[in-house]
């Protein structure tokens, strides 16, 4: 009994208290992210965003939580009952999971395993079934352009991305994301590696179909793409997703890119915060800049898009990661093994 | 040169980044956001809102029954019956408008021969039925009465201009 209690429950119990500790403060951190945009896109069209529910619209977001919990959950008929269902919850369920490898600063991880970058990297990918799934399921034809379009563009910047991935993980020499935080106490990556910064940040934009590229949902020509058919709950799951991966994608940069929990200078006055406020901060940045970026671009051209992902990002990425090894094995610093 | 120069400019995102410093600006500058129900924007004495039937200072109602709004009203809104009241003179026995039919046109003011049917400055009259919206005469006499102040002055402000 005591055997079983050692090996097995209490290490479930601290596990599950681990993830509601992660999940909790991100979902909250979602809804507010959703606050965020609107007061950040309102100030910069010179209005006030939501200011009545609550003091400052505080509440807003909870408003519109209940909102869409509440709302009738609307089935079509010609539609694939289990799919259409599933697909939101696949898409909500991905944007939870990949946090398991997210260490928040030293030492908090949930999971540190040696491969956390390409468990990353699969997860975001899989990302892209949701979406697939949603717009066929719905069987309606925006839907289906919707997600035909997404899929299309969430591969194309993948690959980009996969290259970007590959040249910080040369110059950290681990895929652990703990050590690629570690590897950046002398100098950030965003220093050597500036270009695959705007590359990653770029195509974190395509990735989680946000502005400029957010041609799956739009409104203009496709209705609202994969999620015209899904209300209520089904459509919060993806909202919800939708914005958790937002924050992943800001979080990757941090650690990628941006020292991760690591204060900017590791004297006085900045390294008296604890790690997880700087990892916080710089997740902030990030998210602003989605937002700041929202406000200020319109959409591309799916052709544009393409041409963008397949002809500048991917032979620019390919090239800087040959520098990047060049570079490296002329300084004798290829990570070994 | 000129390919060099698209290229640097391409990559250096500078266009890019002028255009976000622009918005940065904006997110700065004060907000022009009105809180409706609390704070209104300025109305024109011109502005055409819900109607109003108004009557002479001695109480007496100003309309003789003429029917030149019923006849303007382009959307067929009004409708008016006639009949010589006790005293002789000639009045309405009914006066409606559906207000959902009417435009806010304003002709029927402009058709009034004595200021009798006016639009006022009253915009927030909505409803939650349909039939509520069909006013009838004493409904238009009452908010004749409870505007008119508003109204007198309105009148007055727009004269010089007609």
């Amino acid at each position: 009994m005591a055997e079983l209690w050692d090996g097995y429950l209490w290490p479930l119990i601290v596990i599950i208290a681990k993830i509601v500790l992660i999940v909790g403060p991100l979902l909250i951190a979602v809804a507010y992210l959703t606050y965020a945009e609107r007061k950040v896109i309102g100030a910069m069209q010179m209005r006030k965003g939501p200011n009545v529910v609550g003091p400052f619209g505080l509440l807003q977001p909870m408003a519109d939580g209940v909102k869409l919990f509440l709302k009738e959950t609307v089935i079509p008929t010609g539609a694939n009952r289990v799919v259409f269902v599933l697909a939101p919850v696949l898409t909500f369920f991905l944007a939870l999971v990949a946090w398991a490898v997210i260490p928040f600063s030293e030492g908090w991880v949930l999971a540190d395993i040696n491969v956390g970058i390409l468990y990353l990297f699969a997860i975001s990918s899989l990302g892209v079934y949701g979406i697939i799934m949603a717009g066929w399921a719905s069987n309606s034809k925006y839907a289906f352009l919707g997600g035909l379009r997404s899929a299309g563009q969430m591969v194309s910047y993948e690959v980009s991305i996969g290259f970007v991935l590959v040249a910080v993980l040369l110059t950290a020499g681990s895929l652990n994301l703990s050590k690629i935080v570690e590897a950046q106490r002398s100098v950030w990556f965003v220093i050597p590696h500036l270009p695959m910064f705007v590359i990653f940040y770029i195509s974190g934009l395509a990735e989680t179909n946000r502005c400029p590229f957010d041609l799956p949902e739009a409104e203009s020509e496709l209705v609202a793409g994969y999620n015209v058919e899904y209300s209520a709950m089904t459509f919060a799951q993806f909202f919800l997703g939708e914005y958790a991966n937002m924050i992943l994608m800001a979080a990757m940069g941090a650690i990628l890119f941006l020292g991760g929990w690591l204060p900017p200078f590791d004297v006085a006055p900045f390294n008296w915060l604890p790690g997880i406020v700087w990892f916080f901060l710089k997740i902030a940045f990030l998210l602003f800049g989605f937002l700041w970026v929202r406000a200020t671009f319109p959409r591309y051209r799916y052709d544009q898009l393409m041409r963008l992902g397949w002809k500048v990002f991917l032979p620019f990425s390919l090239f800087w990661v040959v520098l990047t090894a060049g570079v490296l094995l002329a300084l004798g610093r290829l990570p070994q093994g | 040169m000129g390919f060099i120069d698209r290229t640097a400019r391409a990559f250096l995102l500078t266009e890019l980044l002028q255009g976000m410093a622009l918005t940065l600006r904006y997110m700065f500058k004060p907000k022009v956001t009105l809180n409706y129900p609390f704070e209104k924007g300025p109305l024109s004495p011109r502005f055409r809102g819900e109607h109003a039937l108004r009557r002479y200072p001695n109480g007496e109602e100003r309309c003789i029954a003429c029917k030149l709004c019923e006849a303007t009203c382009p959307a067929l809104a009004i409708t008016i019956d006639v009949a010589p009241r006790a005293d002789g003179s000639r009045r309405t026995t009914r006066y409606d408008i559906d207000m959902t039919k009417c435009i806010y046109c304003g002709l029927c003011q402009e058709a009034c021969p004595v200021d009798a049917i006016v639009e006022g400055p009253n915009f927030e009259f909505s409803t939650e039925t349909r039939e509520e919206l069909y006013y009838d005469k004493d409904r238009l006499l009452g908010n004749g009465d409870r505007w008119e102040p508003e109204l007198a002055a309105r009148i007055e402000a727009d004269a010089p201009y007609r």
